[in-house]
């Protein structure tokens, strides 16, 4: 179970695109929802209306503060989760079998029923998406909704991810990375779509597509600015006074 | 990494007990009846207490049989099948020994091989992951091979071999702690790659995910007790190597030599202490922290 398939018939995966997302966390809370109460065990949380708050999330949002050399930095939102990589460390360390890779479309999951939640896949990931629930001692990843895109009770426009269904922005798109033509492959070959870490040799499926370059004010080309000049002026009268005597004080 | 105690007791005192049995296994002239039995009873309790103990940090315990199942791949569950194989082979050889007074060489050869694969297959655990770079060497098996015949060798009484073998492992531990102090950096992977938003300019973390912590910080970005972490390899090295070595020249082997094996057990202990809380993993710089 824990050997990788050769290849896969397809690369199921997301494209994220970083420019558009806004970081309103819409996607970390449907796939909670949607992940709670279907496949596998529930995500658990811990405290959750404590002091110390913990739970159990398939998909988390950071941000990111960029600084370029010239010009003003910029706030970057990142989702992460699964990244469903080609050669997954995650499924071959794994002690059980529980953990595995599927041949017919590359998704990463475990079986949880055996699952010993020794915590060993967690350690193999670099991208810190997979978290031992606290509640259940088994692991718990990113299904891609493995339970969604197949599921032929749901309208067809529903059969995807969770994630990818509410977000606002249209920053999160579904499809097969194997296949050139697919919408999500020409999408990654358009802006240029990378890999996260790809020196530690996960080959990731998930492509991120990075923020556009921002625009840049160009004084040449602003035909109305000198109409705009400032037209503050010197302080005169009592102000001008005012402004005098303190500046010599 | 989290220095979970389950684990660090695990690993020190089954290295230590495989070493024991290790060196019991290609004695020419090896201890027998009751005198086997006290050795051999030191040796299991230690290697199976350790074993036992590394059940207890599973979430799903009941189901850890199913380990055995995965031996092509994961080096956890070759670390399973190399531990029965190494207690079944000492456990026979050991019985005939014990209450048949007789010696099989063979027998224990067999087994002293497979306690040494059994805590080489420990360490590769923590040796094969590219995720935490200072645990991502050939000097981590080296490291935990050269421990546990250095503390078997203590165990059994084998004290020239045990003060060479206690020099050889200090010397590993050295060069271990000073290479792994780069090897983060070596690795190649920063903030950077990442987050692949390296080539717009410096990246910083902003916001975290969440108010509170979560699994993988509690996990794998334990950052706790790591500005000690020098006075504790000071420590560490004092107690596994200098103490027993100087305890090993005092005149009386026997009786220094059991002080002598709670200093290198304590001495250890705390490096095994630091092996975990000192190893960052590379998830650490999606939070911003290493």
């Amino acid at each position: 179970m824990t050997q990788l398939p050769e290849k896969t018939e397809r690369k199921m995966g997301l494209v994220i695109d970083l420019d558009t997302c806004v970081g309103c966390h819409a996607c970390v809370i449907s796939c909670k929802g949607w992940n709670t109460e279907n496949y596998g065990a529930p995500l658990s949380d811990q405290d959750p209306y404590g002091a110390d708050p913990s739970g159990t999330f398939l998909n988390r949002i950071h941000s990111y503060e960029v600084q370029p050399e010239n010009g003003p930095a910029q706030l970057i939102h990142f989702p992460k989760s699964c990244l469903h990589c080609e050669d997954a460390p995650c499924v071959t360390v794994c002690p059980t079998g529980a953990s595995y890779k599927r041949v017919e479309d590359g998704i990463v999951l475990v079986n949880e029923k055996d699952c010993i939640g020794c915590g060993l896949c967690a350690w193999a990931c670099p991208y810190g998406a997979r978290e031992l629930d606290q509640a259940e001692g088994v692991m718990k990843k990113c299904t891609l909704c493995v339970d969604r895109i197949y599921n032929e009770n749901l309208p067809e426009e529903d059969r995807v991810p969770a994630c990818v269904r509410t977000c606002p922005s249209n920053a999160r798109h579904f499809g097969d990375l194997g296949d050139p033509d697919s919408d999500v492959s020409q999408l990654v070959a358009e802006r240029g779509g990378i890999d996260l870490m790809p020196e530690q040799g996960t080959k990731p499926v998930n492509k991120y597509l990075p923020p556009r370059p921002k625009d840049r004010l160009n004084e040449e080309i602003d035909i109305l600015a000198p109409l705009l000049a400032p037209v503050a002026e010197e302080p005169k009268g009592f102000l001008g006074w005012l402004d005098k005597t303190l500046e010599k004080l | 990494m989290h220095p979970a105690p389950s684990i660090i007791a695990f690993s020190t005192f089954s290295g230590l007990g495989l070493g024991l049995l290790f060196w019991l296994g290609i004695d020419q002239t090896p201890p027998t009846g009751w005198v086997a039995f006290a050795f051999f009873a030191i040796g299991y309790i230690l290697a199976v207490g350790g074993l036992i103990s590394s059940t207890f940090h599973l979430g799903r315990p009941e189901r850890a049989i199913k380990a055995f199942t995965q031996w092509q791949t994961s080096w956890l569950s070759r670390e399973a099948w190399a531990a029965v194989a190494a207690l079944l082979a000492m456990g026979l050889y050991a019985f005939l020994l014990v209450f048949f007074d007789t010696h099989v060489p063979i027998l224990g050869q067999i087994g002293a091989f497979f306690c040494l694969v059994t805590v080489y297959t420990t360490s590769m655990i923590y040796g094969q992951l590219k995720t935490v770079p200072r645990w991502n060497t050939g000097l981590t098996p080296a490291l935990f091979l050269s421990l546990s015949i250095a503390g078997g060798a203590l165990l059994s009484g084998r004290v020239l071999i045990a003060l060479v073998l206690l020099l050889v492992a200090g010397a590993i531990q050295g060069v271990w702690w000073r290479t792994g102090d780069t090897r983060f950096k070596k690795s190649g992977t920063d903030m950077k790659t990442a987050t692949g938003l390296g080539s717009i300019g410096e990246v910083s973390a902003f916001e975290p995910p969440h108010t509170g912590t979560n699994y993988l910080l509690n996990e794998m970005v334990y950052t706790v007790g790591r500005r000690h972490a020098n006075k504790l390899r000071v420590i560490a090295l004092a107690l596994m190597l200098v103490v027993p070595v100087v305890l090993l020249l005092l005149p009386y082997p026997h009786i220094f030599g059991v002080l002598a094996l709670i200093s290198h057990i304590a001495g250890v202990l705390v490096s095994r202490w630091l092996f975990f809380a000192e190893a960052e993993h590379v998830v650490g710089l999606y939070y911003g922290m290493r």
